[in-house]
């Protein structure tokens, strides 16, 4: 296999051409955590099967071409099980069939098809809820198979969403459809697209740029936590904790609202750099501003904490242990949250982490609720203390530029770019044909591996415990559906 | 219990006092202007198709609000005029003539039937038909202690069937289109529609997508359009607000 390096481009003549069966010995061998598994069109009806192996701090690469006739294969999940919404991906998109999947259902498309688990006996019952949720919120089919109260198993079906991202993006890229992928996860996105184009035109972004980025990217992980914490105790009817940090995470909103125009961050990061620059003044008021915003989240989060009803209703709810999590392949805050050490900020550093000293830290993870209550509350303490070292050597690049002009796209390219998003990795992977134009563009979002997580979560759960579970996860449908 | 009293205390009183005269950050990207000598302007620039220079307009119903053309050209700004909403699709449409404050005398028109059947309580159906969850966030936002919009009667319900009306964000997929016509039907008449960002009034960036069924839009009348991308809440709450009350 190939090793190649994080946002880095190579031409796509260096990656290894298998048969399917060698490549599928090797990813055995190899036996590690999959980043991307996909397809793209060959030409002549042939199928080329792209796999990218997570061997931190470097990534493998290797490759297998299907022939016209070829239309099946035989599937990895049964030796690691990591694959198995993988390897549904790439039947559904291109209808290779890996024979012997345990359980191959359709991801996006085809939902009058897909097939539920049944459950039969004394007592036993479904529940069916969406795509329509009582909240505001994103589309999706639920269906737990029920024994009383207790959920044996939750199948999620999504899809609602699908939009047909990676064509968009293949025909028409640009910052703002990146942008809209995933509306929660916006800086995220953007900086995963930008590093992606960048490395194709050849362009070093400025070290104030990627500063900004940075301290944007923590803002965003930042912001939504604190939200997340607030919902966590509004599903559990703590609404003092609801109301508290659902003001203060509009503060770090409205901050984000004075560096870039947007609450969410729209418009801040460009191919090329940023858009915006961060006045003296305006980092002064957000420093304020963060510094108020850590004091309200410690203040509310230990209250919530020392409050005995509210522990009971966030210990050992929804618990995944670490070996399931680590062969579902959990990823991101989910997977850290079950003892998964997998952190593409410090899986794969870049210059800064050294430079400013950022460094890991050690959180004791349990795996349910209460562990990704307390997981949040860590990295939000971390986001900040990254944002004011950011901040702080901000002062050194001042005649920095914002923006970076590159040449044109560079031809027949393989790049990879892995963002951590505040749910996990996003990756983004992008061909280009011998036109220097996109030929191919694949988006894994940490959702994609997560939602089976949350349904391993609500087992042997009370049923009424699924907003808690789902809340704590919070994962992305739109992310996933693409 | 000490330590929430004691939190309580130190949180104080968190709403906005006048949600209909609300200050916004001069950074925020609302309304537009265009200028003398925009006409130069590069309209590809535009990702969504909004600026259009012969003649020159730019399409709230489409504009993400970027800021894209603004940086380009001096002769376009956006304002931090934030009360977007418009019960006509045709008004979203700006020229060179508009300005803010007659855009929002004339925007929407306030209807008699509407006001008497829902001025003093309008609960609403919020169907996510593949929006990216930006729209959903501020949406939620809108209940929050900030905003409080629950004061004014307006609130999200869980049914379609206690609703009076629906409020649809993203772009419309295959997928969920039977869901929301379905959704539709469960709402009780009289019932309103509302389309809440560009993405469900025009595609947005998403509208040359062929995964999309926009159908429902042709089929049922729309009551009120609310541009942004996301929808700001105070733009939400002030677009209902107009629309229901006198």
């Amino acid at each position: 296999m190939l090793k190649i390096k994080n946002n880095s481009k190579v031409n796509l003549s260096d990656i290894p051409v298998l048969k399917i069966g060698e490549l599928r010995d090797e990813i055995i061998k190899e036996n590690k955590r999959p980043i991307g598994f996909f397809g793209k069109d060959w030409g002549e009806g042939r199928i080329r099967l792209f796999v990218i192996l997570e061997d931190a701090p470097e990534l493998l690469v290797s490759s297998a071409i299907f022939e016209a006739d070829e239309k099946s294969y035989e599937c990895i999940t049964n030796e690691i099980p990591s694959f198995h919404i993988y390897e549904r991906e790439f039947y559904e998109q291109f209808g290779i069939e890996p024979l012997h999947h345990p359980w191959l259902k359709p991801v996006r498309l085809n939902q009058d098809k897909y097939e539920f688990f049944e459950m039969k006996g004394e007592e036993v019952h479904q529940v069916a809820v969406g795509p329509i949720h009582a909240g505001v919120i994103e589309p999706g089919h639920f269906r737990f198979m029920c024994n009383g109260e207790t959920v044996y198993h939750l199948e999620i079906m999504l899809g609602y969403q699908h939009r047909g991202v990676e064509d968009l993006m293949v025909k028409n890229p640009s910052n703002q459809l990146a942008e809209s992928i995933c509306g929660d996860s916006v800086i995220a996105y953007n900086t995963a697209y930008s590093q992606m184009m960048e490395n194709l035109k050849n362009i070093q972004v400025s070290n104030k740029a990627q500063l900004i980025r940075k301290v944007c990217l923590e803002m965003e992980r930042a912001a939504i936590h604190i939200g997340d914490l607030g919902a966590i105790a509004g599903d559990i009817a703590y609404l003092m904790g609801a109301s508290v940090f659902g003001a203060t995470r509009t503060l770090v909103i409205n901050t984000m609202l004075e560096f870039c125009g947007s609450r969410f961050g729209r418009g801040m990061v460009t191919v090329g750099g940023v858009n915006y620059d961060l006045s003296d003044e305006k980092i002064e008021r957000a420093l304020k501003t963060f510094d108020k915003v850590e004091k309200d989240v410690e203040r509310m989060t230990n209250t919530m904490l020392k409050n005995s009803t509210v522990m009971s209703r966030l210990e050992k709810t929804g618990t995944v242990s670490e070996e399931r999590a680590k062969e579902a392949g959990l990823v991101g805050m989910a997977g850290r949250a079950c003892g998964i050490d997998v952190d593409s900020r410090f899986d794969f550093p870049d210059k800064w982490n050294e430079e400013l000293g950022i460094r890991k830290k050690a959180f004791k993870a349990s795996g349910d609720v209460n562990s990704r209550f307390k997981l949040r509350y860590k990295e939000i303490r971390e986001s900040f203390s990254i944002i004011r070292k950011c901040l702080a050597k901000l002062a050194d690049y001042k005649n920095d530029p914002l923006i970076t002009n590159g040449e044109d796209m560079a031809k027949d390219a393989f790049v990879v770019s892995i963002v951590e998003g505040w749910r996990g990795e996003i990756v983004h992977i992008a061909m280009t044909d011998n036109d220097g134009k996109l030929s191919r563009y694949k988006i894994k979002d940490p959702s994609f591996n997560n939602w089976y997580g949350l349904a391993l979560a609500v087992r042997n759960n009370g049923v009424s415990d699924f907003p808690l579970c789902n809340k704590s996860h919070n994962l992305s449908y739109c992310g996933n559906d693409l | 219990m000490f330590d929430t009293l004691k939190s309580r205390i130190y949180q104080g009183k968190q709403f906005i006092k006048d949600i209909q005269n609300a200050p916004m950050r001069d950074q925020f990207r609302g309304f537009p202007i265009l200028k003398e000598g925009a006409e130069v302007c590069d309209e590809n620039i535009c990702p969504t198709g909004a600026l259009k220079t012969n003649p020159l307009t730019i399409d709230m119903g489409k504009c993400t609000f970027c800021g894209a053309c603004e940086r380009a050209c001096n002769a376009i700004e956006f304002t931090n005029g934030y009360k977007l909403a418009s019960t006509d699709r045709e008004k979203l449409v700006v020229t060179p003539q508009s300005d803010y404050e007659n855009y929002v005398k004339s925007a929407v028109e306030v209807k008699k039937e509407i006001v008497k059947t829902f001025g003093h309580s309008l609960k609403l159906r919020q169907v996510s038909a593949a929006g990216c969850n930006g729209c959903e966030m501020e949406l939620n936002a809108c209940s929050n202690v900030n905003f409080d919009m629950g004061r004014y009667g307006i609130d999200f319900v869980a049914s379609p069937r206690h609703a009076d009306g629906i409020v649809i964000t993203g772009p419309i997929s295959k997928n969920m289109a039977y869901a929301l016509e379905n959704c539709y039907h469960s709402v009780p008449d009289p019932k309103l529609v509302i389309l809440c960002g560009a993405c469900s009034i025009s595609g947005g960036v998403f509208q040359n997508s062929t995964e999309l069924n926009r159908e429902f839009l042709e089929k049922y009348p729309i009551d009120l359009y609310i541009p942004g991308c996301p929808v700001h809440p105070l733009t939400f709450i002030n677009g209902i607000l107009s629309y229901i009350r006198k």
